[in-house]
């Protein structure tokens, strides 16, 4: 697997700074008419220009909301967002989403969804050649032409994840890109990601469940977490993981941290001892 | 879980905006039933009888067969008088008379040319109001009252308003078929318009697509196969209003020579018009059905 790129010049990494962010949703109803839930408070986080930062915690706790925030897609009710010291504008061109669910368009063959994400104004042939370099370095050459709904969901999950690597963004925000793949697949992927990295280093915020995953991709790791049961979510802890990638999934010191982490989420080290952090993440499909 | 929303909301969006008539409460039905049996969902292997073609059509064209043959007895034997109802040939006879007098070719020319037309007004106007109204929300809240009420208006109604205001003349037709033609389409693509995924919007915008772009991309190709499904209940009102709007005020085409023969007595030629409106009727739908199957299985 390459991930050589000579089609145009890189993109710049940029650097991602939350200060304070919270949100809160209306959740109104007839006797409260304006009643809100607040799901993030006082979010704060630098993530560097070229840095990879998984952010993991508890499902519910607003780990998609903090990622749709960053890319401009929602908006905060408190704080900011800036990339590179800027503000995020509405739907802002600097970021690339994959979102938790493929969202592919049904009526377009893989290959089309993926070419989706190539950037305005990229010349034809240039574009056609990132697509198809893409769609095989996701393994899904086979499988160009088919619809997505012709395919099952970890290709279709590999498809949107090509989408929005054609996009070749400053900041790419990937929720749960690897939930719904087998082991091995996975860890292919992983590699993908690592290898695309290195040959482009954009900055790159993960959302996982997947503990070891974070300590494998991540240079740091965030956990989110609710100080309080109802209470709004926040970065509770921030893990700097030791070593260059690729990492060795054996090692004490990740194992120390994996525990640690484990712990935060509420994993207590019994079940870790178990295998409990092996237990891949059930897919999520709102649909 | 595969990834498929817009068949289900297919149904809820022409389910909404289901109108009148019986016959658009049957179309609907095929509309709805139609994105079942696309052609690249189906599992390979053996196939089923009902799936061969020529079962397909022995098997639509069966109970016609039959009619025709319990017709032909009951004439024949006397069971119901000829008076009341004639047999297969007289009505064969009342079609030759006519055709030899030139006059079947001629209704049958104008009525169609009829029918074309105001479905051609009506379901343009329909497409694009359907889709401000479906798009814009300030739009929506201007304009969708205001059409409710209008396409709360039975059709004959606007009949002595027309007849005043454009006389006779070819106008006032058109103009009741384009009315009927237009709201199912208006209806449908305002409605699913409003419900097109807003993951995949969301998504589109987010690859940095908007305005005419995204319409183009997500919004257009979404709502297709329920446009199509619009046009074609359009086509089956078209119909409809047609025959009003002769019945009431013409000198020629289908519906006259209902009202024509009614006054006379003709019992055949009665029957002879209902046939060619049924035969048209289905034939133009038939056409539009197949628009509609090659529409589902591209952009479904
Ligand atoms: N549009 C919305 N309106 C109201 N509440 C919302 C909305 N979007 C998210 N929420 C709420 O915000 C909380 C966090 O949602 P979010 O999708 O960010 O969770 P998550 O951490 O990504 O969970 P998971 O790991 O299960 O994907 C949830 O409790 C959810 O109910
Ligand atoms: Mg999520």
């Amino acid at each position: 697997m390459s991930a050589d790129s000579a089609i145009a010049a890189p993109p710049r990494a940029a650097s991602v700074g939350f200060s304070d962010v919270g949100r809160a949703f209306s959740i109104r109803s007839r006797r409260k008419p304006d009643a809100t839930r607040d799901v993030l408070s006082g979010v704060r986080l630098e993530v560097g220009a070229g840095e990879i930062v998984a952010i993991i915690g508890a499902s519910g706790c607003g780990k998609s909301t903090l990622l749709r925030i960053a890319g401009g897609l929602d908006a905060p009710t408190s704080g900011a967002v800036s990339i590179d010291g800027n503000p995020v504008r509405h739907f802002d061109p600097r970021t690339a989403v994959g979102f938790q669910e493929p969202r592919l368009l049904p009526w377009r063959s893989i290959a089309d969804n993926v070419a989706l994400g190539v950037p305005r104004g990229t010349p034809r042939v240039g574009a056609r050649q990132n697509v198809d370099r893409l769609i095989e370095l996701v393994g899904l050459t086979e499988s160009a032409g088919l619809r997505p709904r012709e395919v099952s969901g970890g290709m279709a999950q590999r498809a949107a994840l090509a989408r929005a690597l054609c996009r070749r963004p400053g900041v790419l925000l990937l929720d749960e890109p690897f939930g719904a793949l087998d082991a091995l697949t996975r860890l292919k992927m992983q590699d993908l990601l690592i290898d695309i990295h290195t040959a482009e280093p954009t900055t790159i915020l993960l959302v996982t469940h997947d503990v070891d995953e974070a300590l494998q991709l991540a240079d740091r790791v965030v956990l989110l977490a609710r100080s309080e049961p109802e209470g709004p979510a926040s970065v509770s802890q921030i893990v700097t993981v030791p070593g260059h990638r690729p990492r060795d999934r054996g090692s004490a010191e990740l194992a120390e941290l994996r525990a640690r982490l484990l712990d935060g989420l509420g994993v207590d080290r019994h079940g870790t001892a178990h295998g409990v952090a092996a237990v891949t993440t059930i897919p999520h499909y709102p649909y | 879980m595969t990834y498929q929303t817009t068949p289900d909301q297919r149904v809820q969006v022409v389910a909404s905006s289901v109108g009148s008539s019986f016959a658009e409460a049957r179309d609907v039905a095929e509309a709805v039933g139609a994105p079942r049996s696309t052609g690249s969902a189906r599992p390979v292997g053996r196939r089923r009888l009902t799936d061969r073609r020529w079962f397909v059509i022995a098997g639509g064209a069966l109970i016609p067969v039959l009619i025709l043959a319990a017709w032909q007895i009951v004439s024949t034997t006397g069971l119901v008088p000829l008076s009341q109802l004639p047999s297969p040939a007289m009505v064969w006879l009342a079609a030759v008379d006519l055709a030899q007098r030139g006059l079947l070719g001629l209704y049958i020319a104008i009525s169609t040319q009829r029918v074309l037309i105001g479905f051609a007004v009506g379901g343009g106007l329909g497409l694009l109001v359907g889709a401000v109204v479906g798009l814009s929300r300030l739009s929506d809240i201007l304009l969708a009252p205001t059409l409710g009420a209008i396409r709360a208006v039975p059709s004959l109604a606007w009949i002595p308003l027309l007849i005043l205001w454009f006389k006779i003349g070819e106008e006032s037709k058109v103009i009741l078929i384009s009315i009927g033609a237009f709201f199912p389409v208006y209806t449908i693509v305002a409605a699913s318009l409003r419900h097109v995924d807003r993951h995949l919007i969301e998504a589109g915008r987010a690859f940095g697509l908007s305005g005419v772009r995204l319409f183009a991309t997500v919004q257009l190709p979404a709502v297709v196969p329920s446009v199509i499904s619009g046009l074609r209940l359009a086509l089956a009102q078209a119909w409809l209003f047609l025959v009003a709007a002769e019945l009431i005020a013409s000198s020629m085409g289908l519906g006259f020579l209902l009202l024509d023969s009614g006054q006379n007595g003709r019992i055949d030629r009665i029957i002879l018009a209902i046939i060619l409106l049924a035969i048209l009727g289905k034939l133009t739908d038939s056409i539009v059905g197949l628009f509609e199957r090659w529409a589902i299985r591209r952009w479904a």
